[in-house]
């Protein structure tokens, strides 16, 4: 890094000197940051811009670049009761992961935030799961959810209750699946959201204290909108994973294509069977581009959102003037 | 910080949206062998092919030029998408492939990305229809063949005794000798006494059922008549209908059907000769499981392998005269002793090594001797041409929905069937 100090110094010496730090003023940040861009380029823009090439063309895995065939592919897709039997699936394993994951979250980061002996064991006992690989959570998992021989139909069999047909039926498939993305990522959650719990200020606890609020009443009334941004950015990022859920839905069962009567078969699932199955690369870039379109205008509908809660998010303003009465400082770490 | 942390978020997110795709490049040519250049040769091979460490010795002993690299992918499917995706990229492929017969038709496609591999050392080295299915309408034969699966019936012979059945191989012979109409029936009586299943799932009988007919989904010119012909719509019925009764409703290969194999959920099910040994593996603390010498309606084939020599390869003749070796006769007997990989090359049906061969697990049944008559008496060689895969895929998961799922009844899966094999087009 060259201080400004620096620079005037060189300034006065020579003229090339001066033309060089010039230069580096003007370019030196855009360098910094460029191996970013180049990076994105080559792994991120290149692979979108060709995958909608693909995309407008009969493409065939092995025979390659076919006819341009424009928006065909498209209307094809659009047109199968397949893709949207997909989207449904996507979106109702996406919810039934994303709504439970949170919650538990919330409430897991809400205990480690208490004062409890042996603080890291715990904290990074909920990180566990997150360890262990996909591919093994879900075989595991699948193997749990056999429909006649599994162990949670036995444990269910045991309390009485009729068996569940995990793999034929789609609601209970899909709650299998959530069960396995919940058992990976809550750990993970709850330790971004107790990270954001740790950057609230004591102070307004304090205050709530001597106001005389419970603790649940703090939870829900400091807590929560303070911890805004951080489930802004828990939501968006689960988001854009659970909308591209792929490895558990595939490692379901032995064939990988998402049922017989495409019970869990999600958005990823049926662009791999075109690709890879039917061998059919512009239909599968075309799934993978309207893919791409729905992740975009979610992104949007939360970037809306977020801008209406941050305008109206002005809670702080009140509470924070107990700083100047409690000078006591807590230390806010993450 | 919170926006540029959403910023990320939506770059990463777009990044990670597309996927990749692979880029097209022209193939490598082959060089003609020099058999003092050294040379690595690679070998990709799924499942267990039974080409052990020293079966491959032998190889290098003899051509001390030649290092052998052996691959194995774990599932035949796991080898398809890799070999499908390599051959479209044109690099990246072993010098020597293998290809299995459900995806075989698929391949032909492509047969001008392989090498020619015929040759007067290996004309009629193999049965007549293996290597007929690996020659393109050029003449050009480019799959090596390895092993078949003539199929046979594997029973539990404890569970054949609790119902009155006979329970020794020839009783169960005699016993189940005749057409479908036969092995159903047999069926019938064994539910009745025990009120347990028959066989292990409709999916797995049809496959049986439909490797008798010669043109079930489409005709020698490639025409698909799949929905229209009677013989498929009847072979699906009609197992659907025994099965509503006899099957133990569990979709093969799933964890409830490798759970069946050993928890004794069903008494009888269809066993090509790879079957033995997913049987074994999969109850290796059973003593019960026997096989029998028939099949319902004769014979039939099912699966089975070759190996092929991509034309993208460095060393192709090297490649081909290392597949040719691997695919004769003697080193293929060892493979069986090794895999119980049954062998498509004419030569060994007179062999001792394989028509002695006995099984130790399956109650020491002479399985040589019961193969090599169930590959006898093949007289179908089913027409499969590039649509075959994904129609009889198609018509699996039709199965599947009314044997495993029952979510649906024949017709209504049958109609949907109709709609998935159109919606292939």
């Amino acid at each position: 890094m060259t201080t400004a100090l620096d620079d005037e110094r060189r300034i006065r010496r020579i003229a090339f000197s001066q033309k060089l730090s010039h230069w580096d003023v003007k370019i030196s940040p855009y360098l910094y940051i460029s191996p970013f861009f180049i990076l994105f380029t080559v792994t991120g823009l290149f692979p979108l811009l060709y995958t909608a090439y693909v995309s407008v063309h009969e493409w065939h895995l092995i025979g390659g670049e076919g006819d341009f065939v424009g928006l065909d592919n498209f209307s094809f897709v659009l047109q199968q009761p397949q893709f949207w039997i997909a989207l449904r699936n996507t979106f109702s394993i996406f919810l039934l992961s994303m709504i439970p994951q949170v919650t538990f979250a919330l409430v897991i980061a809400a205990v480690l935030n208490e004062n409890l002996r042996a603080k890291t064991f715990w904290r990074m006992g909920v990180l566990l799961p997150y360890i262990v690989a996909p591919v093994a959570v879900t075989l595991i998992f699948s193997n749990m959810f056999g429909d006649q021989y599994g162990l949670v139909n036995n444990l269910l069999g045991q309390a009485g209750i009729a068996p569940v047909q995990w793999h034929s039926q789609e609601l209970p498939s899909h709650v299998a699946i959530a069960t396995m993305v919940n058992f990976r990522w809550t750990g993970y959650t709850a330790l971004i959201l107790l990270a954001g719990m740790q950057a609230i200020p004591r102070d307004l606890y304090e205050a709530a204290s001597i106001d005389g609020a419970s603790k649940p009443r703090q939870f829900f009334s400091i807590t929560i909108p303070q911890l805004r941004p951080t489930l802004i950015f828990v939501i968006v990022t689960s988001t854009i994973g659970g909308l591209q859920i792929f490895d558990e839905p595939r490692l379901y069962d032995q064939y990988g294509q998402g049922g017989a009567n495409s019970q869990w078969m999600t958005i990823t699932i049926y662009l791999y069977n075109l690709g890879w199955g039917q061998l059919n690369f512009g239909r599968a870039a075309a799934v993978a581009w309207l893919l791409f379109l729905i992740i975009v205008l979610i992104g949007l509908v939360n970037l809306a959102i977020t801008r209406t809660i941050a305008a109206s998010n002005d809670i702080t303003a009140t509470p924070r003037k107990s700083k100047t009465v409690q000078p006591r400082r807590q230390k806010v770490t993450a | 910080m919170r926006t540029s942390r959403r910023t990320i978020a939506a770059i990463v997110a777009g990044a990670a949206a597309i996927t990749l795709v692979a880029t097209g490049c022209a193939p490598g040519g082959g060089e003609a062998a020099d058999p003092n250049e050294k040379i690595t040769l690679t070998l990709a091979t799924f499942n267990d092919f039974g080409y052990t460490d020293e079966l491959l010795a032998q190889y290098t002993e003899s051509h001390p030029n030649v290092k052998i690299v052996q691959n194995k992918a774990a599932t035949s499917n796991d080898a398809r998408d890799n070999f499908f995706t390599k051959l479209g990229a044109g690099s990246g492929l072993a010098d020597v492939e293998a290809i299995e017969v459900d995806w075989l038709a698929e391949m032909m496609q492509y047969s001008d990305k392989l090498t020619d591999l015929s040759g007067p050392e290996v004309d009629g080295r193999w049965v007549d229809w293996k290597s007929a299915s690996a020659t393109d309408p050029d003449g050009r034969l480019v799959g090596y063949g390895t092993d078949i699966g003539p199929e046979a019936v594997c029973y539990r012979g404890d569970l054949l005794k609790a119902a009155g059945l006979p329970s020794d191989p020839d009783g169960v012979a005699a016993l189940l000798d005749g057409g479908w109409d036969k092995y159903y029936s047999v069926g019938q009586q064994y539910v009745d006494a025990t009120g347990k299943p028959w066989f292990d799932s409709a999916g797995a009988t049809y496959q049986g059922v439909i490797n008798q007919v010669e043109n079930a989904y489409e005709k020698n010119d490639g025409t698909v008549i799949a929905t229209e012909n009677p013989e498929v719509e009847e072979a699906f019925t009609s197992v659907l209908e025994a099965s509503s009764t006899l099957s133990a409703h569990l979709g093969q290969w799933s964890d409830d059907w490798t759970a069946g194999l050993a928890n004794g959920s069903f008494a009888t099910m269809l066993c090509p000769g790879w079957m033995l040994g997913v049987i074994s593996g999969n109850a290796p603390d059973i003593s019960d499981w026997n096989v029998a010498n028939v099949f319902p309606g004769g014979g039939g084939n099912w699966g089975g392998s070759y190996l092929t020599v991509p034309a993208q390869g460095k060393h192709t003749e090297a490649a081909k005269e290392f597949a040719a070796w691997l695919t004769a006769p003697e080193q293929q007997l060892q493979a069986f002793t090794n895999a119980g990989t049954f062998p498509s090359q004419v030569a060994t049906y007179t062999d001792s090594t394989l028509l002695d061969a006995t099984n130790e697990y399956f109650n020491n049944a002479p399985v040589g001797q019961i193969l090599t008559d169930r590959s006898k008496a093949i007289t179908v060689t089913p027409f499969k041409s590039v649509h075959y895969f994904p129609i009889n895929d198609a018509l699996q998961k039709a199965l599947t929905r009314v044997d495993v799922d029952k979510s649906q009844s024949i017709s209504e899966s049958w109609t949907q069937f109709v709609a998935d094999v159109k919606a292939l087009g």
